[in-house]
């Protein structure tokens, strides 16, 4: 049930990309458990307006865990301590009246911070740019049912493209490896007919791109796949990995 | 005699739909328009704001098609969109299922679901290029619902006897948007688009007429910078946010629309706003946002309140639970009412019947505003498994939420099992009005475009489940494509712009003036807590239930609004680089006009028609009466200025061929 609840909020407050950085307490008062976590913070922004200070920045749009624009490690896990949510998803029900909720953003080479918790995520969309895709131009499709896909692959493929481009997987990683989301792309594509035909070649760009963009290789923690929001698997990794090796033994 | 008439007679509008009968034609139109050729088309930039289904689609379609595309995007990536969360279904006359689907009969559909107030021309087109759509999607990877043969799935949708609905999960609009964006990054790749992420349009560039390109906000440098094009294409989406609480994102707004409203593309049809019925009722007076349950849910979901006014109040007050009351004291009220659809009526009708119920005192919730949802005659006859196969992640994002699982057993009564109900109620999701387009999707300024949501042509009244997307897509992949190389195709001697030219000083001078003005004002009140003010006199006098006084009260109170908002407004911080209140203030402004704008056209439209419920205007039932002899019609409006002046009506009459105008009947 609805119960009011206080803390004290340490976030990391950096006015620029080249500025320096640092941690800032606040005390957090009377805060109704049913409300969201990015509510909270939009309480405490409220607060800092009315004493003239500039509110914290963060990333977010849809409020409800599809559009893979917020983010926050939020004591010491990406997404917060839920399993299979999104940092918008979180509710204050989750946390103790009294304690420290510690707010950081994604820590990473590639994904620079922009302003207090937002973080550029760009490099990102370079790699699905080197590669994610089918290469299909509009119009001319045949029939949408010639060619039959089993469930089965369907629904993995789905799984697999179910992925929001969040960055979790990667904050997540000690190695600061986008493995897990490039591997969901590549899967999708390798489980279904139409991605088939450059399947080779997407998996060496994709990779390539990788790592170009500064992220760091996969040493099979699986920290990345705990903390997915959206929890794609870590088989997608396996597969990658197979996908690759085929390609460049074909090579 | 004849000379006087046409001297009083309004503007006319020219929607160029095509000669022909209704299914020949797009056809007709495609065989005699003009193209660009290949080599011309290197020649010809195109700007397109939004990367949302329509803004992807369309930019990544013109960019293969050859032509230089810069694509504009608010978010960190084109992947960020709003269409993203769109969650049941995209529609498509394939009739897979052999259940008597045609083009003809989406387009009937589409064209009665919207109260008859749509323009018949651009629906049926629609329904045309819709199985285009869905064979698009599947050669582009999209992993579309599957049955055990390996065929596509389908499902059933409001305002539809056939199942036409093709689906993901309940994640479609990210599928089909994470589809548009791999043929976008396809293209970005390819050199052909460049992509602008965290920027904002603040205005349209006109020269000589025509739009020539854009101001943008650097979001993260706070600088302005100038883009020049041979034609500007807005995909920026629709007003929800006016309302301040509804199920868009938090950052979807209406400034580019207004930006173009104000350089004198006609806004039509303000008032027809979407109320969806399955939404999660507000809890508290902090909430930023309404989270929509599925209308997929009513496939298998049931909708009921008490038949008794006393379960209600105990409802109301906490003393019992949905469970606890036994099938034979629940009223199903749609299945009541609407016996030959159910629980799938159109949205509009669905809402109004659920704020019918809680006016009556029967919400079951401890604000009164909720019915419940519920499954158990589902789980009972499907068993569990499937039905959380079907909607789990969706009682997973309500449990999330609320703190209660829908598809838990909760009860025993007689030997009947029952289940946890979902609690929804009536928000604001969706706006059919939007900025005024001929059959080209050219607005009323030559060379500015608009598609997807933010245009008005294709859901009248009121838009059917499942339809946005279509239109999203069939707007970006198909229509525009074609239609824009009509106008394009006497542009090719025209070199490129340069953002030197006086025009773009001068817009820039207006447009860091708006933004010096917002800065300066240096009073005490955040965006938020002005935002949040509009919302209530939005959802209390121009929402679901309308009337002549209430909105007359909401013009006097929005114009006290806006006077707080220029006098009271505070924002932290300076220009220099990213601030966001700044960005939020920029939107509320033109928020408030857009309020004013959707207050008028109410005012003006004494009918009741879809998403537009005039109080005055119902039958002894309560069902929405229309005035075809008056409103038939498209309410198209010329801005006049910010402040006192009331926009102009200009009407665009709708004539119909191959329909019959009658009234919605869901009865039977």
């Amino acid at each position: 049930m609805e119960k009011n609840i206080s803390f004290k909020l340490k976030v990391w407050r950096q006015a620029g990309p080249k500025e320096k950085g640092q941690f800032v307490t606040y005390d957090v008062n009377d805060i109704p458990t049913d409300t969201s976590f990015l509510e909270m913070l939009d309480i405490v922004n409220e607060q800092l307006i009315e004493k003239g200070e500039e509110p914290i920045v963060f990333d977010h749009d849809c409020r409800e865990g599809i559009c893979g624009m917020c983010s926050l490690y939020v004591n010491g896990h990406p997404h917060g301590p839920a399993t299979g949510a999104t940092t918008c998803q979180l509710y204050m029900r989750r946390f103790h009246d009294g304690e420290t909720i510690t707010v950081e953003p994604w820590r990473s080479a590639a994904f620079p911070v922009i302003k207090d918790l937002m973080v550029n995520r760009n490099a990102f969309d370079q790699i699905q740019q080197a590669g994610g895709y089918v290469s299909f131009n509009t119009g001319g499709a045949q029939d949408a049912n010639a060619i039959p896909i089993s469930k089965v692959a369907a629904d993995e493929a789905m799984d697999s493209a179910s992925c929001i481009g969040c960055g979790a997987c990667v904050a997540a990683c000690k190695n600061g490896s986008a493995m897990l989301f490039v591997s969901a792309k590549v899967s999708q594509f390798a489980l279904l007919p139409q991605g088939r035909a450059e399947a080779k070649k997407r998996v060496k760009a994709m990779l390539s791109k990788m790592d170009e963009l500064g992220f760091g290789n996969c040493t099979n923690t699986g920290a990345c796949a705990a903390e997915c929001p959206k929890n794609i698997k870590l088989s997608n990794i396996s597969r990658l990995n197979r996908e690759f090796v085929c390609a460049k033994c074909s090579d | 005699m004849e000379e006087t008439i046409i001297k009083t007679a309004q503007p006319v509008i020219d929607s160029k739909i095509p000669e022909g009968p209704i299914a020949e034609k797009w056809t007709n139109y495609k065989a005699h328009q003009k193209l660009v050729n290949p080599a011309n088309k290197r020649r010809l930039d195109i700007i397109v704001v939004g990367t949302g289904l329509a803004g992807a689609s369309a930019a990544a379609t013109l960019g293969e098609m050859g032509f230089n595309v810069l694509n504009f995007c608010i978010q960190d990536s084109p992947r960020r969109a709003h269409s993203i969360a769109a969650q049941g279904g995209i529609n498509a006359a394939k009739n897979y299922q052999n259940d008597g689907d045609s083009v003809y009969r989406l387009f009937y559909d589409t064209v009665k679901g919207g109260d008859y107030r749509a323009r018949e021309a651009n629906v049926y087109r629609l329904a045309e290029v819709s199985n285009n759509i869905i064979d698009q999607c599947v050669a582009q990877g999209v992993p579309f619902a599957r049955e055990y043969g390996g065929l596509l799935a389908n499902r059933s949708f409001g305002g539809a006897q056939v199942s036409r609905t093709f689906y993901a999960k309940g994640q479609t609009g990210q599928q089909l948007l994470l589809g548009a964006y791999s043929s976008l990054n396809r293209q970005i790749h390819a050199g052909k688009v460049k992509s602008y992420n965290r920027y904002e349009m603040h205005d349209v560039v006109i020269v000589d007429g025509r739009a020539r390109g854009i101001i943008a906000k650097n979001l993260v440098t706070g600088k302005l910078e100038r883009f020049a094009a041979h034609a500007v294409v807005i995909a920026t989406g629709g007003y929800g946010n006016t309302y301040f609480l509804s199920t868009n994102a938090m950052g979807c707004n209406c400034s580019a629309a207004m930006a173009c409203y104000r350089k004198g593309a006609m806004f039509a049809n303000p008032a027809y706003v979407q109320i969806h019925p399955t939404c999660i009722p507000v809890h508290g007076d902090k909430q930023s946002k309404l989270t929509l349950m599925s209308e997929s849910l009513r496939n298998d979901g049931r909708i009921w309140v008490p038949k008794d006014i006393e379960d209600a109040k105990r409802l109301q007050a906490g003393e019992i639970k949905g469970s606890d009351i036994p099938e034979e004291k629940r009223d199903y009220y749609l299945e009541r009412r609407y016996p030959a659809f159910g629980n799938l009526v159109p949205r509009d009708v669905a809402s109004r019947a659920a704020k019918e119920r809680c006016d009556k005192g029967f919400g079951v919730n401890n604000t009164g505003l909720a019915v419940f949802l519920d499954f158990s005659e589902a789980i009972n006859r499907l068993g569990i498994d499937v039905i959380r196969q079907r909607y789990g992640n969706l009682f997973d994002m309500y449990e999330e939420i609320t703190d209660v699982n829908p598809g838990e057993l909760a009860n025993e009564i007689n030997g009947e099992k029952y289940y946890n109900p979902m609690m929804i109620f009536p928000a604001i999701h969706y706006t059919m009005g939007g900025i005024w387009v001929d059959y080209e999707l050219q607005t009323s300024v030559k060379g500015l475009f608009a598609i997807g949501e933010c245009n008005f042509s294709d859901h009248g009244a009121n838009r059917l489940g499942a339809s946005a997307l279509m239109q999203g897509l069939a707007d970006g992949y198909f229509v525009l494509p074609y239609t824009i190389q009509n106008y394009l195709s006497d542009q090719i001697t025209v070199p490129h712009f340069s953002t030197d030219l006086p025009e773009f000083d001068e817009a820039e001078k207006r447009v860091q003036a708006n933004l010096d003005n917002l800065m300066s004002i240096g009073g005490k009140r955040s965006v938020d807590s002005i935002h949040k003010e509009l919302g209530h006199i939005m959802w209390e006098y121009v929402g679901m239930g309308r009337t002549k006084e209430g909105l007359e009260t909401a013009l006097a109170k929005l114009k006290e609004l806006r006077h707080e908002f220029e006098t009271n407004l505070f924002i932290p911080g300076t220009q220099e680089g990213m601030n966001v209140e700044l960005d939020k203030a920029f939107r509320l402004r033109d928020f408030i006009t857009m309020g004013e704008l959707i207050a008028h056209d109410a005012l003006n439209r004494n009918e009741s028609c879809g998403g537009h419920f005039r109080e005055e205007y119902q039958t002894e039932e309560g069902e929405a009466k229309r005035d075809d002899d008056n409103y038939f019609y498209v309410a198209c409006w010329k801005y006049n200025g910010d402040d006192e002046t009331a926009p102009t009506l200009i009407k665009e009459p709708l004539h119909y061929e191959a329909i019959k105008v009658q009234t919605r009947n869901y009865k039977n």
